[in-house]
């Protein structure tokens, strides 16, 4: 019989004017095959409709990309909007095109994890795992 | 401490405490009794609940974004579930019916919940109309259940809706594939999208010889709607006919009749739901040798105390 696991619903999305979806793709694709549920909502989309629609999901993780430099405004204004919808709880996961000096500050400004192109994909799967398994034991 | 919480949220409306309340649901979470109960029957009694069926491909996601922003225009509120597959391999799954409907993703009065199949045959008929229930439950006039039309478990949940409408577009060899999901025997309305396209005449006019024919077996006519979803043309027309198919289902008794029916399937995938674990623990447990018919030892695995 095969073990009842816990199915972990993520939302992956790009914020901003990037069009460049691949690495989103591949991602979405990597969780699917790992076992999660992954919402995907397309290119282009604001930080408060990227908030909204993870409310309305119920997803214990957001991960977004982004290749196109805006990562400094856009990736910590993902977390206020999440904040202010009431679900500052939901760890984000950024990655993309990023210089290492800005990882700190991204994590300082509440960005979860910061990952670059190289990252073995075992490795994120394995971050957006534990951020769902932390984010679902703090729920009340 | 925790169900009054959602309660709450859920009472209040409250788009967090929506979305928990259909996971903790979703989970056969203990709360979920509570939740279940704790909705006003008569708003689920009244919403509307729209099935929207067909191949990938064919629009249903673009054409559903189309009906919310009608049904907004009009005030009402609007609550969509969007059924996408699981990979049988992996169990997960991605869910992007929402990509088409972010155009609605501020408006609080539009609630998109996607949900996967899980690998669940009649389970997911039970989540989908817990889910429905869920949001009729917080206010939601207009209910839509989007699904891929390609297998036994989409029809059972389109068997959840009031009035089920299937989308097909020209180029897609649909009408014999929607012919083989028998498909086109439970639809309501047959939408013919991409309208402009080559081909959708031709699929329109064997749409309108399927539908004369269900005239012919005494079924109440099946409408046949012409679309092009991304440019909204067709909305208006494919309205009315939902109307009219609703209004004259409330008259004749119809739409009694398969509520009805859709609640004693629900109950029945529930009760199966239910009892699958203690099952799955007998099964665990039970020292078999593995030979014989399965049916004969799951004869004698529901005999066992």
């Amino acid at each position: 019989m095969p073990e009842q696991k816990k199915t972990y619903r993520v939302l992956i999305g790009k914020p901003g004017l990037d069009g460049h979806d691949r690495g989103a793709k591949f991602i979405a694709r990597a969780l699917r095959d790992a076992g999660f549920e992954v919402v995907y909502t397309g290119i282009r989309r604001t930080p408060e409709e990227i908030a909204a629609a993870a409310v309305q999901e119920d997803v214990s993780a957001v991960g977004l990309s982004l290749l196109s430099g805006a990562h400094m405004s856009l990736f910590p204004a993902v977390v206020r909007a999440l904040r202010n919808a009431g679900a500052g709880d939901i760890p984000v996961l950024g990655g993309g095109i990023i210089p290492d000096e800005d990882i700190g500050p991204l994590k300082d400004s509440g960005i979860n994890a910061v990952y670059t192109p190289g990252t073995p994909v075992d490795k994120i799967i394995a971050a957006f795992r534990s951020a769902c398994e932390s984010q679902e034991a703090g729920r009340t | 401490m925790k169900s009054e919480h959602i309660l709450k949220g859920l009472r209040d409306r409250d788009p967090r405490g929506i979305a928990r309340a259909i996971s903790l649901v979703e989970e056969n979470d203990p709360l979920s009794d509570e939740i279940l109960a704790s909705l006003d029957d008569s708003l689920v009694d009244q919403a509307m609940v729209l099935g929207i069926t067909g191949p990938p491909g064919a629009g249903k996601s673009t054409l559903t974004d189309r009906i919310i922003t009608k049904y907004r225009s009009q005030g009402r509120r609007v609550g969509v579930i969007a059924v996408d597959p699981s990979s049988p391999i992996s169990g997960g799954a991605i869910l992007g019916d929402r990509i088409r409907m972010m155009g609605h993703a501020l408006d609080h009065d539009v609630v998109v919940r996607s949900m996967a199949t899980r690998g669940r045959l009649g389970g997911l008929c039970a989540a989908a109309g817990a889910a429905m229930r869920i949001l009729a439950g917080s206010g939601c006039s207009v209910i839509i259940i989007e699904t891929v039309g390609v297998g036994q478990s989409e029809m059972d949940i389109i068997r959840l809706a009031d009035i089920t409408s299937l989308v097909l577009a020209p180029g897609l060899g649909d009408d014999i594939q929607a012919m083989k999901a028998g498909l086109l025997e439970v639809a309501d309305i047959l939408i013919v999208n991409k309208a402009d396209c080559a081909g959708a005449e031709t699929l329109a006019m064997d749409m309108e010889a399927i539908a004369r024919e269900g005239v012919r077996k005494e079924k109440v006519e099946t409408k046949v709607c012409m679309t092009v979803a991304s440019e909204g043309k067709g909305i208006n027309e494919l309205l009315a006919a939902i109307e009219a198919v609703d209004a004259s289902h409330r008259e004749s008794g119809e739409r009694r009749i398969r509520r009805e029916k859709a609640y004693d399937l629900e109950v029945l995938d529930w009760a199966l739901e239910l009892i699958k674990p203690s099952i799955i623990e007998k099964i665990g447990k039970w020292d078999h040798d593995r030979k014989g018919a399965p049916r004969l030892q799951a004869a004698r695995l529901l005999a066992q105390e």
